[in-house]
């Protein structure tokens, strides 16, 4: 079996998805970690110390690069993946299934990787494109984010918007966490049952947090 | 006189003398020998399949949608096989010999001893294939006991023995037909033997979805189309399994052999009412733990659980204590019938006796007390403990219980009454599975040969395997080795040109008939006059009358049958009508078998000849033979005798006591 | 148990052909029993519609004792009906009340059309089984069958994975009409046994090649053909497919 074969399979493209899904988990938490720092309450000088690092350092722009790819390719893949699964069934039924048998978030990962990634696109163009563009794309000077954030989320409209941006993420990840673990063949009932708990509680705290800062700023939690 | 081509010699090298001796063809010659396979339950797919691998080129029909939902698949407790692996004193000899006996002296001796013989290797072919049977802590394979044997000599993968083994087979057809050895036709259902010089030259089939008649050639056709409880309308049997295909061999020319001998299960769920389309079967290794029982007073109508232990009569234990509750399935069953009609039954209709588990709970919630180390244990404590037991061995057969009948059966004892299950009656075949029609097989349950009177419990799944992988193998090289100088015969030759007209000109008067009543409602008919005239008791009056109400049933159904549809569709209406206008005709065989037979034996009690105590009563100075009927006209059949010789057993009275 | 009789009202799909578009008919049938079982309940239908005149509604059934895998039917939104670990044919009447309305769809998926009214083309199955769902063993080849015993947790496992009877519920529940869970029982089932190990690698490439050649969807991990399998097949068997198909795939010589 060629790679081709293997990565055109349906099981391989969800080893894709799979792989990719880690990948951007891992991401998560390297971002929520960061961003945590602004609960230091100092004015935003180790959130932008951390920052700095992230945006000035040869090493993460270097990852930032692996990252966008892994985004892409869990985007493009999983546009495909949704097509190609709701092309197989032609005539519909009169009554769905629904939640009788399946979680609703688990059918519909689909319509919540699109808000994610409607979502992303307004959150890059809100911090990271002007960031980079102040800096010519390569390693120049940055702007304060600290501010900018504090900024961006004195707007409640902005506030909602991400809100409703992070809840898509923590329902994805409600099912994308074990269900990637799934893919790549973890098969023991307790290595499951501990991968699914594990899933749930990183959709909550994970979701939360990052719930947590724009309504920081909003309600002059943090100054 | 019928030549059933036993080897001679003795006993135990009869069939190591026959394979040593008969002819054999080269593989290159194989390739040029089609032969057609009908049925892929247990006997045909593992034919097809062992026939592909020697490289014949094979064809196989099913009327079902997949191979792999042939009945076999219902077959619940397990397969017999003379292993010993229990060391408590089985042999080859003690398998022949029970199946001998359990079949009440009607069966062939050489053809016992074969199935007998090859029994094992079924074991290890199955195993190979991957048939995930049950086993011990220690790996090895697991047994447990069946009615009428005093050894553990039954394999089985929980309740549903009969699926494993069939999907063990259906992936090895499948495996050929990915080789390109086998050609699959699914949803297709043989509607005559094509006959040319004498010998089988192929079939005419219905492709069901279309409703198209197809032609095929064959140098051998093999039927393993099962049996025909269906006659009966309610029976265990699946809703379409049919006995189309062996009575359109029968007419062309293949005997019946037996066709009277009819197995009631002991242990099914009773009938609900009159909107029931089929029955189910609890599996006989229920009777393993299970006790049977009824109250000790008249139309009792106290709830089981308010019936004290001193007032229940455990008919069977105390009938025949040497066998209990394990006696063969004839005598348990009669033994039921004849407390229902004493007026000791059960349950709202009163056509039921009790199966009940909670001693067997109770004795298991006690060992696992002691293997688990546990003290101060209430007795709700031990019976939970018990339960937990009992659903391991049996949660599926309760499961099923409940649902059909909403009573938990942990709770209350099952209420169960015989149903018809299998028929041991057939095509006879000789003792290489040819029919008198040279190149027409007949294997499985299709087939007469080694049942006799009464099948044991786990032998079908034995005898549709053996037949399929270890005997026609052999036996159809005998056969196809003359064959090679035959070049295969076009499908436009007059006689398949004849036979398709006739399957078209019939299909068409029955769609013109054009009457008032359903298939379904004079197929329920049919049951009713078989289950009352020729059922579990049988006596001449009834059988003569049950013969002019089949036929006159029969005239009804060519005048005022009514089917829907168009013939050239999808029609189940339509295959359901063919399938029980041959019923009818075989009832009338049925029961002129019946007639003819005047003697009890196994499954066939006839009430005019039973001993003092109600047992059957053989007449072996006047029938030890095969009925074997030729057909000679719609109404009409010969008797041939084929005698039955007993060289080592000494027939005698059984026994269960 | 407390029998009771209902009138039900019926929205059945009929469809011609293969090429009929079809459409939902409904019907009304009279004093249905609770102790019948559901089939039996449309084998009146069917005597009702004869004595009309009228075209018998097409359905699949064989065994109606749950373990031969003829019987489909998407009854009220749920393959086999809303019993749990139950097919088609054990579902009994008592899970309705009187009044009900019971809609009756077939399976619906590309990979297996409508041959006419309630009944379906599964042949894609046999075709997957073919691709590689088989230990390759001649009939004659087999040693003692004690002579390799067999961990019982894993032989037990083995079983729970090929009590799977081939109705396609799986498929007819998933979103995506994935055939996952009836090709992973079938590749646990062999996996799991000594004797389908020196064949796992290649069985299971093959039979996903296959499944997705009949067009068949991929699996997300929801967990609806869990959910509906009459046999309660376990997911986790997909994921051991999983498994075995990156360790295929990764130790694969091409």
């Amino acid at each position: 079996m060629t790679w081709k074969e293997v990565f055109t399979s349906s099981v391989g493209k969800k080893l894709v998805m799979s792989f990719t899904g880690i990948f951007l988990i891992l991401f998560l938490v390297v971002h929520v970690g960061l961003n945590a720092c602004i609960w230091a309450n100092d004015g935003g000088t180790m959130f932008n110390a951390g920052a700095h690092f992230m945006g000035n350092n040869v090493v993460p722009r270097i990852l930032e690069i692996g990252l966008f790819v892994g985004l892409l390719l869990h985007i493009i893949q999983g546009i495909m993946l949704e097509l190609s699964n709701r092309s197989k069934r032609n005539v519909k039924y009169a009554i769905d299934y629904g939640n009788q048998g399946s979680k609703w978030y688990s059918r519909s990962m689909g319509l919540l990787g699109t808000l994610i990634l409607i979502f992303l696109v307004i959150h890059l163009a809100d911090f990271w494109i002007p960031n980079r563009a102040h800096q010519g794309f390569l390693l120049g000077e940055e702007i304060n984010l600290y501010e900018k954030m504090k900024l961006e989320f004195s707007e409640l409209w902005v506030v909602i918007v991400y809100t409703l941006g992070c809840l898509s993420l923590g329902y994805h990840l409600a099912h994308g966490f074990q269900s990637a673990f799934r893919t790549i063949g973890v098969h023991n009932k307790r290595y499951n049952l501990m991968l699914t708990s594990l899933g749930y509680g990183f959709s909550v705290v994970v979701t939360f947090a990052f719930i947590m800062m724009p309504w920081s700023f909003f309600l002059h939690i943090i100054q | 006189m019928l030549d059933a081509k036993i080897p001679a010699g003795e006993l135990n090298n009869k069939w190591t003398d026959y394979k040593g001796h008969c002819k054999l063809v080269n593989p290159a010659n194989k390739r040029k020998l089609e032969v057609i396979v009908v049925g892929t339950g247990l006997a045909g797919a593992s034919a097809a399949a062992t026939l592909g691998e020697l490289g014949y080129k094979v064809k196989t029909f099913c009327f079902q949608d997949s191979p792999r939902r042939a009945h076999s698949i219902a077959a619940q407790g397990g397969i017999n096989a003379a292993k010993n692996y229990q060391n408590d004193g089985d042999s080859v000899f003690r398998l022949f010999y029970d199946t001998i006996k359990g079949g009440d002296y009607r069966a062939r001796e050489g053809n016992v001893h074969r199935l007998s013989e090859v029994s094992g290797a079924i074991i290890d072919q199955c195993v190979a294939q991957g048939v995930p049977f049950a086993r011990e802590y220690g790996g090895l394979l697991s047994n447990r006991s069946f009615g009428g044997t005093q050894v553990q000599r039954t394999f089985y993968a929980a309740g549903q023995t009969g699926q494993q083994l069939l999907i063990g087979a259906y992936q090895a057809l499948e495996r050929q037909i990915s080789l390109g050895n086998v050609t699959q036709y699914s949803r297709h259902e043989m509607l005559d033997v094509v006959v040319i010089d004498g010998k089988t030259r192929g079939i005419i089939a219905k492709d069901l979805v279309t409703g198209k008649l197809e032609r095929h050639f064959g140098h051998a056709v093999l039927l393993c189309t099962g049996g025909y409880g269906n006659v009966f309308y309610l029976s265990t049997n699946a809703m379409a399994s049919n006995a189309t295909a062996i009575w359109k061999a029968h007419r062309k020319g293949a005997f019946m052999g037996n066709p009277c001998f009819t197995q009631i299960h002991p242990t099914c769920i009773p009938v609900s009412g009159d909107h029931q389309s089929k029955l189910t079967l609890m599996s006989e290794s229920l009777r393993n733990d299970g006790r049977i029982w009824v109250p000790k007073a008249k139309n009792d109508t106290r709830k089981a659980i308010d019936i004290p232990e001193e007032e229940r009569d455990y008919y069977l234990e105390r009938r025949y204590p040497a066998f209990g509750n394990l006696v063969p399935r004839d005598v348990a069953s009669r033994a039921a019938k004849e407390r229902c009609d004493e007026g000791y039954g059960v349950g709202s209709s009163k056509q039921a006796v009790y199966l009940d588990f909670s001693a067997a709970i109770v004795r298991y919630g006690k060992i696992e007390v002691s293997k688990q180390g546990l003290e101060n244990i209430t007795e709700d404590q031990i019976i939970v403990l018990g339960k937990e037991v009992v659903k391991e061995k049996y949660g599926n057969l309760f499961d099923m219980y409940e649902k059909i009948t909403g009573e938990n059966p942990y709770e209350l004892p099952m209420r169960i009454y015989p149903a018809v299950h299998y028929t041991m009656g057939g095509l006879w075949v000789d003792y290489e599975l040819m029919t008198t029609v040279p190149g027409l097989y007949a294997l499985g349950e299709a087939n007469f040969s080694d049942h006799g009177a009464n099948r044991l419990g786990a032998s079908a799944l034995m005898q549709g395997l053996a037949d399929g992988y270890f005997v026609i193998p052999y036996t159809i090289g005998n056969f196809l080795a003359d064959e090679i100088y035959n070049k295969p015969i076009t499908v436009d030759h007059p006689a398949f040109v004849e036979a398709e007209k006739t399957v078209s000109d019939r299909l068409n008067t029955l769609m013109n008939v054009k009457g008032k009543q359903s298939v379904e409602s004079l197929h329920k008919r049919l049951g009713k006059i078989m289950w009352e005239k020729c059922g579990m008791a049988r006596n001449a009056e009834g059988l003569k009358q049950a013969i002019v109400e089949i036929q006159q049933l029969k005239k009804e159904f060519w005048s005022d049958v009514k089917i829907p549809g168009e013939i050239n569709e999808f029609n189940p209406e339509l295959d359901k009508a063919g399938r029980v206008a041959d019923f009818i005709e075989l009832g009338e065989l049925m029961c002129i078998d019946a007639l003819n037979r005047e003697e009890s034996c196994g499954g066939h009690f006839r009430e005019e000849h039973q001993t003092e105590e109600g047992e059957a009563l053989r007449h072996d100075d006047k029938f030890m033979y095969v009925s074997t009927w030729e057909s000679k006209g719609e109404h009409e059949w010969e008797l041939h005798k084929e005698e039955l010789k007993y060289d080592v057993i000494k027939p005698s009275q059984r026994n269960y006591k | 148990m407390e029998h009771y009789n209902m009138n039900l009202t019926l929205k059945v799909w009929r469809q011609k052909n293969k090429e009929d578009k079809g459409g939902f008919q409904t019907f009304q049938v009279k004093d249905i029993s609770s102790e019948m079982s559901f089939l039996e309940m449309l084998d009146i239908l069917n005597e009702q519609l004869i004595n009309e005149g009228k075209d018998a509604i097409a359905f699949d059934h064989d065994c109606r004792e749950g373990i031969c895998g003829t019987c489909s039917l998407y009854i009220n939104g749920k393959p086999h009906g809303e019993w749990k670990g139950n097919t088609t044919c054990q579902l009994h009447m008592r899970a309705f009340k009187d009044g009900e309305t019971i809609t009756i769809e077939p399976w619906r998926a590309n990979a297996f059309p409508v041959i006419k009214d309630l009944v379906v083309d599964r042949s894609s199955f046999d075709r997957i089984i073919q691709a590689g769902g088989y230990v390759s063993v001649n009939t004659g080849n087999a040693m003692d069958g004690n002579c390799l015993p067999i961990d019982k947790n894993r032989a037990d496992d083995s079983f729970a994975a090929a009590m799977c009877i081939g109705c396609g519920a799986c498929v007819a529940a998933c979103k995506n009409s994935s055939a996952m869970l009836f090709v992973s029982a079938k590749v646990s089932h062999l996996a799991l046994l000594p004797q389908g190990e020196p064949e796992k690698r290649s069985r299971v490439m093959n039979m996903i090649a296959q499944m997705d050649k009949e067009g068949f969807g991929a699996c997300t991990n929801t967990g609806a053909c869990e959910a509906t399998c009459p046999k309660e097949i376990s997911l986790s068997n997909i994921s051991r497919l999983n498994k075995e198909y990156l360790f295929a795939s990764l130790t694969a010589d091409k």
